[in-house]
This record gives C-alpha cells, structure tokens and sequence, in this order.
C-alpha cells in the first residue's frame, strides 16, 4: 500500500473543502428540509413592548381555510416542563426572568411570541396569523437602561419591583483576585486621570440565513429530531429536554448546513421548544422559518451599553490603574448566556498593559426590548473599545504619540510564559511590540502623519486621521473549572472522534459544529498532517447529535484550541494503537518503531507498515495482539487548562469631510497573533469577516427602538449592514506566538476582528478631527454625530 | 417576505391595462416590481390585482421629439444611463440612472415605476423635476400631459388616477451645466438628501439655476429660494446662495439624519453641485 508523503500540509492556504457544495448552491440547509407530510408553524409575535394580554381569540384563526390548529400562550403551558434555559446565572442573588417559548400573561417586547398558528402552507399559516385576535392592554415601556434603573420605572418583571436583575464586580465575584484595588490611585492627586464615556449601541447579527426550524417525531417511540439553525446542537439538546420534558435520549438535534451565526444562534430559542411542541402534539413534522423582519425581533441582539472607564497614569506616561463600571441592557429575558456576556470582557478592561491596580462591575438590567446575548466578540469587544479609545483620550493629554504610550505600557513578553495580569486571569503567550511593529511595517505611519498635516496646513475640507487598537483577548472558551468558578452552569471540554476505517480513510467526529468558519477544512488539514493520510481521505462529521454524541459547540473562537486538541489527543491514541499493532506484526519492540509521514519504520531498518496498512490489520483484527480491541479509532474530550490569548496591532486611515461628516475609510492594516495557523486561507477570512464586522458597528450599525420600545433599525433599509463597496481592501499579517497551552500551539481567531476594529476606526476619527478640538464621536459615526462633534467642539 | 394573495393579469396594450386597473378597486401596475414588490412583501401594500405591464410593446427606449426626449415609461435605468441620445441632450438623467440602487435594481427598475411610485427619496423624479420634464399620461379617456411640478403631490402620491397609465416622460433637451449629488451612507442607499442643479453659464458664474432635491420633503422640491439667488452669483456668491437652500423644504427626520441636519446638508450640497456643475 502506497503512502504519501503529506507533513507539512499544516500551514498551507488549501482552499477550503465546503466551498464547491455552497458557492454553487447545493448546500442543505434547514430550509431546504422537507418531510412527508410537514405542516407549517407561524409564530404571531407582540406589536407592543410591553402589554398585558387579556385574552387570545384563535378562532377565526383556525376556520381559515388550510388552517390546522391555533394556539395561545395559556393553550399551550401544560406542555412545557419548564422555562426556556438560561444557563450563566452570574451572581448568588441574581434575579432571573421566567421566560416561557409563547407569553402568558404578559408581552414583554415586540416580537414577543404571543400565539403559534399551523397550517398546510408556510403563506396560509401567516394568512391565519394576521386572523389571531390579541386582546391587549399596552402598558408603559421602557428601552434605555438608564431610564429602566429610575424610580418609578416601568417594571419588565413585576415581582422584582426592580428592572436591575444583578451586579458582578472583580472585588466580589470573580475568582482570580485582581493585583490591587484602583481607589487610591484616582485620589492620589500626583497622577494624571482621563475618563471615558461610551454608549454602545445595540447590534443586531444579520446572518444570511434567518432561523428556522423542522422538528420531526416519531410517535410510537416518542423520539424527536430538531433540525435547526443552531451554533450549539448539544447544548441544545439539553436545554430542549429541560423546557420539553422529552427523554435526553429520545432528542436529536441536527445542526445541517448552518448560514452564519455571530452568536445569534448560540442560544435556546422559543420557537425551537415551540416545534418540538406541535410535532407532539399533532404527532406530524413541522416546519418554521422566520422571516427576515421577525428574525429582527425575535433573535438576540447584540452589545448595548453604557460605559465609564477612568485611567490614573503618571506624566510620563506609565498606567497605574484602570477602573470601569458598565450598565448593560439584558433586554426583556436572559436567554442561554446573556448575563454572562459582560463578564467576557471583566478581565481585559486594561488591554495589554500592565497598570498595578485594577476594578470593573457591570450591572445587568431589563428593559422592553428584544433580549440580548452574545454577538461575536462578546464582551471583549467592548472593554477592548473601552481602554484603546481612553489610551487615546491620554495620549492626548499628556501630549504624548499614542504608539509611544502603548508601547510604554504594553505587558512585556519577557513576563510570558504565564503571566498574570492585573485583573487577575493568567495569560499564557503573547507579543504586543511584535504585533504592532508588524503592523507599522504595512502601515508607514509617518506618510500618514505627514499627509494629514498637509491637508491640515491647506485648510482642505477632507482630514485624514489614523487609528489604533492595540489589543488582547481571551478565548477557546473555556476551562470546566473557570466556568464552575464563573457559575456557569456547563464545562468547557470538547470532543473528537478519530477514526481510520478499513479502507484507509479517516473519520473525524467533531463536538463543535461549524456555521460557515471552514471546520472541515481545518480538521482535515490537522488529522491528515497528524496521521499523515491524504487531505482528501478525511472526511469530517459534524452537528448531529446522533452521530457526533458529545460536543460543546461552536463559540468564543473555541473550535481550534478546544475542539482542534481533542482530534490531536485523539490522533495520538490511534497512533500509539497502530503502534502497537506494528510491533505485534514485525515483530520488533515498540520503541524501535519511527512514525512519519503515515508510516511506521523499524529503526535502522528498510522495514515499515503505513498507517493505513495498520489500519486494515485492526479492522480485520486477524492478527493484532492478545486482548486488543479491534479497529484503530480513538476519542478524546479535552478540557483546556486555560484560555487562549490571542493579540495584535490594528490601525485604520479614514478622510473625514469637515462639511458633511462623511467618513471614507481608506485603509485598515491588521497584524494578529492568533497562535499557529493551520489555513492561512480560513484565517484570512476570519479576520476580513471580523474587521468588516467591527467597522460595521464603529461606522453603519446601530439598532434603535423608539420610546414605546418599537424597533425602528427594523429591516435592512435602516439597520446599515455594509457591503464591499464601503470597506477598503484589508491588508493583515501574522506573528505567530504559538500558545505553550496546547500542543499544537493554536489560539483562537473568530472574533480577533471585532475585539480590535471598532476602537481603530473611532480613534482614527476623533485624531482626523483632533485639531479642530473633537475629542470623541459616538459611535456608530455617521455624519450628523461627525458635524455634532465638530459644531461643539467649536462652540 | 410574504405577499398576502393577489391576482395577477399580463395586460396586451396600454388600453388592456387601463381596462384591467378599472375592473378591480385597488389593482396596482407593475413593470420592474422593484419598487412596489418590496411593499408587497411586507404586507405595506395589498393590492387585489397585479396589472403587468413589462411585456408592452413600444413603452421602452428613447426618442428624438426635436427639442425634447421622449423616454418610454417602460425604459430600464440601465437603457436610460447608456442611451446615446439621453447622454448627448439629457446628461444629467442619465448620469443620475446610474446613481439609482445597485446593477441589479438598475437592469429591472424602469423609469416610469420610478416615477409612478412617488418616493420622495429616489433620485430620478428630482431631477425630472428640476429638468422641467412632462408626464405623459393614458386613461379610458385619452392622453394627457402633466408637468412635473404638478405630478407629485404627496408621500407615495402623484397625479395618476386609478385607471391611468404614466406611458412616457419627455425632457427637454439641455446644454446646461449639470450635477446630481447624491449624499448616502451606503453605495446601494437611497438619497439621504440628493440635489440635482442646472446651471445656465454667464461670465463663468450662475446665469440661472434650476434646483431640486430628493428627500427634503413629501415630494421632490424646487429650491425656489435658492435658484432665485443663485441667478447671477458667482464665487463667495454661490456660497451666500446656497444657505437658502432649505427655504420651503420640510424634510424628514429619521435613523439617518434629523430634518435639521438634511437642511445643513442640502445647503452645503446645493454649493457643491452649482460648483460642480460650473466646473464641469
């Protein structure tokens, strides 16, 4: 049997496996899903924020033609065994809302499922919809935070007679101490303070492909199967036999071909719980997709907060201390993670400095409006913007070159491996000077000084101004034990089954479930480098809880460094089997025996057997050693004894028109260490996705609600997601720092774009209107806040 | 994303089509369907009746009509962007075509639904209207011509009667100097404020203008204001005319911009565009 020499294929930029199948639209997704005999669920959904419901008259509903059956909330409350999951429960007394898949008592956002509809036709169940006679009484909303935490406010969940459901700080609930409490140092009058005040406003995800959803059921066994546009499959799977009541081994959830996610479909969501409902009920599949304006409402958004974080430095330029305080706004539920999404960014508040005094606390409070949760990044997006715009705002007052100030401050790599940083958390690897020298080669940072100055001297009405975002994030979320101290309710592990079959090609079973990032493509890559087998002959299975059963999913840029680990682990057991199987059969000791390139050799010798040779011998089993199971697989969950810290350097040129406040972004340069790339090609794409994304929440997107809690940002008119022609072409590079966290020294690269673009693109802003006495721009910026700046400053 | 039922009829002729808009109470035409489908889809407009008319004969394309242009109502924006006569004697129409959506709205969208639809942020009626251009319309009774600055009047409102059909648009053929800027967040957006100026020369400065904007209001707007100081200006001039410009205009204010910023931009845009215009 012939082998093949293939080490060496980590690295390369191979184009990925999954594009020919969804570039030319043959991709199954779930919408593409259809059963025998399926029906069609609409969910009819709240016009008003907040209102009581008097009473839901279905019946004109169910007499339209096709219709099958109609539903209110209270029809439908026996079925649940209980509220949908929120699984991150932050603090001991933290209030938490009952959030049942269709509202009983009282609408507490528009978009709030209020009634389900069934019919033969997707167009004839929302026909009946429009039929369904909601008796509300509207009551008095409230969408601002700052308003909802006011006496008098009104409540989203009365019992609580408080729209503040908790408050989580370093100094009481985090378990790594921070190095010391930053009080003193904003009364120590020998320091130089700055503060920063930052609304970020909320995101909504935009994936391509709405929600949607089949659920089949098989009656007589009572087994269901959920196929879903989901990040997260197995945690799904319990989270719907905990608000079902379906036996955990009776519950498949199939995650097919999913169109992006962002976090949006890393959550367990009412209409999922609703499906698994109907089907058994009517004991027949059914089918929902959202539409493009209820997937506005009905999916969680992402980021809004209030911010204030101050600075102590000494008057050159030393940080001393970082303190912040967040108000962040849960919307009208918690779903899966939502408390927990600020805490994701509790630690890395002071960036990739090294202050010695360190605080933050957020506070999580309800509001009417449509629930929020993670959006990539999540939280460290938001500190990252925190500290790298306020790191301006003191480069300025101390006169200093914002570049200098950093590297002035930066953590330095002597420190690693294993540092532990202010906040307390320990950070394994990392090179910030690197990362921003690499950075300033692409950038040629003095053109750019010198061609703003001349626009300046010439009094043009276009400035150019340049940008940094020198960060460091935390990802591959997360060790199972962290997350216990983090009260969590799940671990951070994940599974990988490796299995070499008879004929030589490898199966690779994988607890994460990709929705666009190119898994498959990694993971052949790593297990045909690892065994060294063929790229082509791995084919790798994903997102279905039947054939994958174990898995943590896709988030937090954890599918490489926590899922990748346990294929490597796994790809060591199969070796050391064959291993073993190779001795047996040549006859020789096992530490005679090289590996490489998929073949064993006896040292010294002429003598080998390749991997896939070996394999065949398992599977026949008929001469492999005394008591050894047959086949050559091996399975491992991985449990990450920390996170991985990716860094960088981003720099963003804009031309900012001093009549209009029109933004023009000329250039964005990015240098990452996002450990060791596997597929330059993916991590390419990650980061272009990422920085488009981040630009897009710095300049375009912001979802707004009206007064009476109504989503005005409600289509894709007003929500301003970019397109190509509106970001310049990326330049990015890499300074690959391998993480000595795990064995392949991988990080994590999902979200490195949104964690650093959005403070680069602001800071390049507010420094093209620096002369003119600017000193911040509220984000997004579009021209009326640019000319509002401009127009105060120079009042 | 679903339309609530409708029945659809494919008319023969302009007078099979005004005979069909009469047998239903609220039947709508369609040509590109890319203003109006989006409606549809969210249920914003629910007509009984879809009166097809992209397969006319004789709606499309541009003629010369000595010194007018007559363009058919059923002309695509791409056909009015690349059409040699419009480029020779219209410039401005269709340089503007090419500023409408994106190339796929551009090879669908026509003129005429551009026209008939009434939105006060697209960009073609304004520059209709600042070209002075005539509507020629078809109803049970006959033909009949409607001048621009009659034919909007209000948000999503023209001068068309149920029963009529907008056949053709006939602009005059022009040697002024001319610009449509068009200000927008997003290259695919509509006008956030647009203004289209036709500047008459004398003595390198404005002899007369003719201004108009998008989105400054119900219906496109003449900036009489503006033009009436803009007649003779030239340099510091020009600038002193342009802060007029929101003079009789009542713009919205939205997630974009409030009315208050549109006002400050159409006075720095209408600069613009006579300065433009001048240099070109």
């Amino acid at each position: 049997m012939a082998t093949t020499e293939t080490k060496g294929i980590i690295g390369q930029p191979l184009l990925r496996k999954e594009d020919p199948e969804l570039l030319t639209g043959r991709g199954r997704y779930t919408e593409d899903i259809s059963l025998p005999g399926m029906v069609w669920v609409h969910v009819v959904r709240s016009p008003y924020a907040h209102a009581r419901i008097r009473g839901v008259d279905t019946s004109k509903a169910a007499a339209m033609p096709g219709c099958i059956a109609a539903w209110s909330g209270a029809d439908l409350a026996s079925d649940w065994a209980g509220p949908l999951v929120c699984a991150w429960p932050v603090t001991d007394d933290i209030k938490m809302s009952t959030h049942w898949p269709v509202a009983q008592d009282k609408a507490r956002h528009v978009g709030d499922a209020v009634a389900v509809v069934v019919a033969e036709s997707r167009a004839l169940a929302k026909d009946a919809a429009e039929m369904v006679a909601v008796d509300y009484e509207p009551l008095p909303a409230v969408t601002d935070v700052k308003e909802a935490l006011k006496d008098g406010a009104p409540l989203v969940h009365d019992d609580w007679g408080t729209n503040l459901s908790c408050v989580w700080s370093c100094e009481n609930n985090s378990p790594a101490p921070r190095r010391a409490a930053s009080a003193p140092y904003f009364e120590d009058p020998g320091l130089v303070k700055v503060k920063g005040e930052y609304f970020l406003g909320r995101l909504i995800a935009n994936a391509i492909e709405p929600r949607a959803g089949v659920a089949d059921v098989n009656p007589a066994q009572g087994e269901f199967t959920l196929y879903s546009t989901t990040q997260i499959p197995h945690v799904l799977r319990t989270t719907m036999v905990l608000t079902c009541g379906i036996p955990e081994a009776k519950l498949r959830i199939v995650a097919p071909e999913v169109g992006g996610g962002f976090g949006s479909k890393l959550d367990s969501y009412a209409e999922e719980a609703i499906l698994l409902a109907v089907a058994k009920r009517l004991g027949r599949p059914v089918k929902w997709v959202n539409e493009r304006s209820d997937d506005y409402v009905s999916t969680v958004q992402g980021r809004e907060m209030y911010q204030e974080i101050e600075l102590a430095a000494t008057r050159d330029g030393v940080l001393k201390a970082v303190r912040a305080k967040v108000l962040a706004n849960m919307g009208a539920y918690y779903q899966l993670v939502s408390p927990g999404i600020p805490m994701l960014g509790a630690w890395l508040y002071a960036g990739a400095y090294d202050p010695e005094a360190y605080d933050f606390e957020y506070w999580n409070v309800f509001t009417h409006t449509t629930p929020t949760d993670a959006y990539r990044g999540a939280g460290r997006p938001e500190a990252t913007y925190a500290i790298e715009r306020t790191m301006d705002t003191l480069a300025r007052e101390l006169g200093m070159d914002p570049l200098e100030l950093r590297r002035k401050n930066f953590i330095s790599k002597d420190n690693f491996p294993n540092y532990t940083i202010v906040s307390g958390l320990t950070v394994d690897s990392g090179d910030y000077d690197a990362t921003l020298d690499a950075c300033l080669e692409m950038l040629d940072y003095d053109a750019v000084r010198a061609e703003q100055r001349r626009r300046r001297d010439e009094g043009s009405t276009k400035v150019t101004g340049v940008g940094f975002s020198t960060y460091i994030e935390m990802c591959g979320l997360a060790p199972s034990r962290v997350l216990a101290a983090l009260k969590y309710v799940a671990g951070g592990w994940d599974s990988a089954t490796v299995e070499m079959m008879p004929t030589g090609t490898v199966r690779c079973l994988i607890g994460v479930s990709p929705h666009g990032q190119g898994h498959v493509t990694t993971f052949s890559q790593m297990v045909a480098d690892h065994l060294g087998v063929e790229y082509e002959d791995v084919e790798v299975l994903h997102g279905d809880t039947q054939v994958v059963p174990l898995g943590m999913d896709t988030y937090g840029s954890r599918s490489l460094a926590v899922g990748g680990i346990a294929a490597w682990h796994a790809c060591e057991k199969i070796i050391a089997k064959a291993r073993t199987v190779v001795a047996h059969q040549l006859e020789c000791a096992e530490e005679d025996l090289d590996f490489a390139g998929g073949t064993f050799t006896v040292k010294g010798t002429d003598r080998t057997m390749g991997i896939k040779e070996v394999a065949f011998a398992a599977w026949s089993a008929h001469n492999i050693p005394d008591g050894m199971e047959p086949g050559l697989a091996g399975t491992h969950l991985y449990d990450p004894p920390n996170f991985s810290w990716p860094g960088g350097a981003h720099a963003c040129v804009v031309e900012v028109d001093t009549e209009t406040g029109a933004i023009d972004v000329q250039r964005y340069v990015a240098a990452d260490d996002v450990g060791v790339v596997i597929n330059p090609l993916v991590v390419d794409g990650q980061v272009h996705g990422g920085i488009a994304q981040g630009m897009a929440e710095a300049l375009w997107e912001e979802g707004v609600f009206d007064e009476d809690g109504n989503l005005l940002t409600g289509n894709m008119m007003s929500y301003l997601v970019p397109s190509a022609a509106e970001v310049p072409s990326f330049d990015v590079a890499r300074v690959e720092v391998p993480s000595p966290t795990n064995p392949l020294g991988v990080k994590g690269v999902g979200e490195t774009g949104t964690i650093a673009s959005p403070a680069a693109v602001l800071n390049a802003v507010v420094d093209a209107l620096s002369h003119l006495g600017v000193k911040d721009v509220r984000r997004p910026a579009h021209p009326e806040r640019v000319m509002t700046a401009i127009w105060e400053a120079q009042r | 994303m679903i339309p609530a039922s409708f029945d659809y009829a494919v008319a023969e002729s302009v007078e099979h089509a005004i005979q069909l808009l009469g047998s239903s109470g609220d039947a709508k035409l369609i040509a590109g369907g890319h203003s109006l489908l989006p409606l549809m889809k969210l249920r914003l407009a629910t007509p009984s009746l879809l009166v097809d008319v992209g397969r006319v004969s004789g709606l499309a394309g541009v003629t010369d009509a000595g010194d007018r242009l007559a363009v058919g109502a059923l002309t695509r924006h791409h056909a009015v962007q690349h059409d040699p006569l419009l480029r020779e004697h219209c410039p401005i129409l269709a340089d503007t075509a090419g500023k409408v959506g994106d190339p796929q709205v551009r090879h669908r969208g026509t003129i005429g639904g551009s026209v008939a639809h009434g939105d006060p942020a697209s960009d073609l009626p304004t520059v209709l209207l600042a070209l002075d251009a005539d509507m020629v319309v078809q109803g049970p009774g006959g033909s009949r011509t409607v001048p621009a600055r009659d034919f909007f009047t209000g948000f999503l409102e023209t001068a068309l009667a149920p029963d009529e059909v907008l056949t053709e648009i006939r602009v005059p053929k022009t040697s002024d100097a001319w610009c449509y800027l068009k200000f927008q967040r997003r290259a695919q957006d509509w006008a956030m404020v647009g203004v289209a100026a036709l500047v008459a020369r004398s003595n390198g400065g404005v002899g007369s203008a003719r201004i108009a904007f998008t989105n400054m209001g119900a219906t496109p707007v003449r900036a009489s204001a503006a033009e009436a100081a803009m007649a003779g200006a030239s340099g510091d001039g020009i600038r002193a005319a342009a802060e007029r410009a929101p003079e009789g205009t009542d713009p919205p204010s939205d997630t974009n911009a409030s009315a208050d910023f549109r006002r400050h931009l159409a006075q720095v845009l209408t600069r613009r565009a006579v300065e433009q215009a001048l240099a070109r």
